[in-house]
């Protein structure tokens, strides 16, 4: 049984700039089955529909066609069992001004019917570096404190599905370390985990296999190393300062100086140095690095433009 | 503990943190009241014989405090809930409409009580009160503040913003409360306001509750119970409704 199941999921929300009675696609169709005891990561760029993928597998959202189950609960008829199962980190950093971090928990426990839960709560702050905030209000939190505290609170009632929505946005390295090496200690356990991040180097590090999400739709699902194989392979990168050729800037990364072409074979590289040359361009610091999930995620995204229905307003 | 009993005692613990704001405040605003118009009043208006106008006022003013906070309560607490966010926190558990409508209203019972409580420990000092039959004064207070906590769920649930539930609050709430008999008998009025009194749900709840001090009222208490009831029965089916559909909080 998956941990975690879209059954073709559609969601279409009411459009805010289409004609009246138009709607936006937000959810195409979405099959995907994540196995329990996996560190699957969801990908996709802002608007890609991950955070209404999360809303519904949560019962925060409806689906407006197919169906989500958790642990074979589903989200809306036994949404009671699929919540008991489901801890959520939601992106947001919310919090409840009244009470302090040990008083928060106790409530979060209590709502999933769980009483004398300090030695867990303990455990949590521990391990997320709070313990000597147990007495402070949520109000006195720096930002990565409150971002661990929502941590905490998903993990209260232990559940055996853990999903992270962008969970270390604006969160510092240390304690992106913190958080990484908690949350991958309960995935050892068998915790099943769901990620959706930005920081594609850390779905690279952690994640077992990646969906790729574009405008509603998945466009890639495999294994990390498998998307990484199947990547074309290598990337040439320099540092310039001088305009691209356009037949370059259409297939590179730039980054500030630094540009990054993905290079299938040597003729390639060649025509890139010839391009380079041609241009006048001064190059510094050219070296050849194997592809990252980044080089990937670009390919992919660029590969796939915008289907006709999916994220399109109709 | 199961679950409800675990929001029912968070919202508790929510009001009673800042008591000074949600309790000591509305017992001082009620006790203005009682100083100004039972001072100002009590020579001129007689409602009752043998009833002097101050003793007349206190259950009205009490039951008042009763209503609004009850009412401010569950109202507050959601809307502060929604604008904050934290409101993912209670979605996002197993927590059925049942255990929602239960900790909201159960709450807002216990802030109505406990300020009406406060209003008439205080009141008592200023005139002797009777207190002719006190499970019709139990029964009021408890009923009316479930009706308000209930209704204030419904406020809670709808408002977007505060502005939008304050205007509930003005346009809605305080006028039905002043013109439900607080101040005065509504015999004391020409026969269309009186007919229109009997129209406001919370009229009975206050002429109910006064039943219970002095054994006198406009209109009988078992009148007053039935309408209360029903307009309880109706608000708390409609609140239900709006939690099981997830109105405004789940889309």
């Amino acid at each position: 049984m998956p941990a975690i199941s879209f059954q073709s999921v559609s969601k279409s929300y009411p459009s805010p700039r289409g004609p009246n009675g138009s709607t936006f696609l937000a959810l195409d169709n979405v099959q995907l089955d994540i196995e329990e005891g996996e560190f699957f990561g969801l990908l996709g760029p802002n608007g890609a529909g991950k955070t209404t993928m999360i809303s519904i597998l949560a019962g925060l959202t409806r689906a407006t066609s197919g169906r989500v189950t958790v642990l074979g609960h589903d989200v809306q008829t036994d949404y009671a069992q699929a919540r008991r199962k489901l801890g959520i980190v939601p992106q947001e950093l919310v919090f409840d001004p009244f009470f302090n971090v040990r008083e928060a928990l106790r409530f979060q426990s209590g709502y999933f019917g769980i009483t004398h839960n300090d030695a867990w709560i303990d455990e949590l702050l521990e391990s997320l570096g709070l313990a000597d905030k147990a007495g402070a209000n949520m109000r006195q939190l720096s930002g990565g404190m409150k971002r661990r505290m929502l941590v905490a609170q998903a993990l209260v009632h232990k559940p055996p599905v853990i999903v992270l929505d962008e969970p270390t946005a604006g969160v510092d390295v240390e304690l992106r370390q913190t958080l990484w090496h908690f949350i991958a200690s309960l995935n050892k356990q068998g915790h099943t985990v769901l990620l959706t991040t930005h920081y594609l180097e850390e779905a690279e590090a952690l994640c077992g296999r990646i969906a790729m999400l574009k405008s509603g739709r998945i466009v890639a699902l495999d294994r990390t190393t498998d998307l990484l194989k199947a990547a074309s392979g290598n990337v040439l990168r320099f540092k310039t300062t001088g305009e691209l050729p356009a037949a370059l800037a259409a297939r590179a990364r730039v980054t500030g100086t630094v540009v990054q072409l993905p290079a299938h074979n040597a003729l390639e590289i060649e025509q890139y140095l010839a391009a380079v040359r041609e241009s006048g361009l001064t190059v510094e610091d050219v070296e050849m690095r194997k592809a990252d999930l980044e080089d990937v995620f670009i390919d992919i995204m660029n590969r796939h433009v915008p289907a006709k229905s999916g994220g399109a307003v109709l | 503990m199961t679950g409800w009993k675990a929001l029912f005692y968070k919202e508790v613990w929510r009001f009673w943190k800042v008591g000074f704001q949600t309790v000591a405040a509305p017992v001082l605003t009620a006790m203005m009241y009682l100083l100004i118009f039972g001072h100002v009043l009590e020579d001129h208006v007689k409602v009752y014989d043998a009833i002097g106008y101050t003793a007349f006022l206190i259950p009205g003013l009490v039951m008042m405090s009763v209503l609004q906070n009850a009412f401010a309560n569950s109202s507050s607490s959601l809307i502060q809930s929604k604008i904050m966010g934290n409101l993912v926190f209670l979605l996002l558990t197993p927590l059925s409409h049942w255990s929602w409508f239960v900790a909201y209203v159960g709450s807002s019972i216990v802030r109505g009580l406990v300020v009406g409580l406060g209003v008439l420990l205080v009141a008592a000092w200023f005139a002797p009160l009777a207190y002719a039959a006190p499970l019709w004064i139990i029964v009021f207070a408890v009923l009316g503040a479930s009706l308000m906590g209930a209704l204030g769920l419904i406020a809670g649930l709808w408002a977007e913003k505060f502005d939008q539930l304050a205007a509930f609050q003005n346009f809605v709430i305080m006028p039905m409360t002043f013109l439900s008999g607080v101040f005065y008998s509504i015999h004391s009025l020409p026969a269309f306001w009186q007919s229109v009194s009997h129209l406001n749900p919370f009229f009975y709840m206050i002429d109910g509750f006064r039943f219970g001090f002095f054994g006198v009222s406009d209109v009988s208490p078992w009148l007053s119970l039935g309408v209360v009831g029903t307009a309880l029965t109706v608000v708390s089916l409609v609140a239900m409704q709006l939690l099981r559909t997830g109105y405004k909080i789940r889309s």
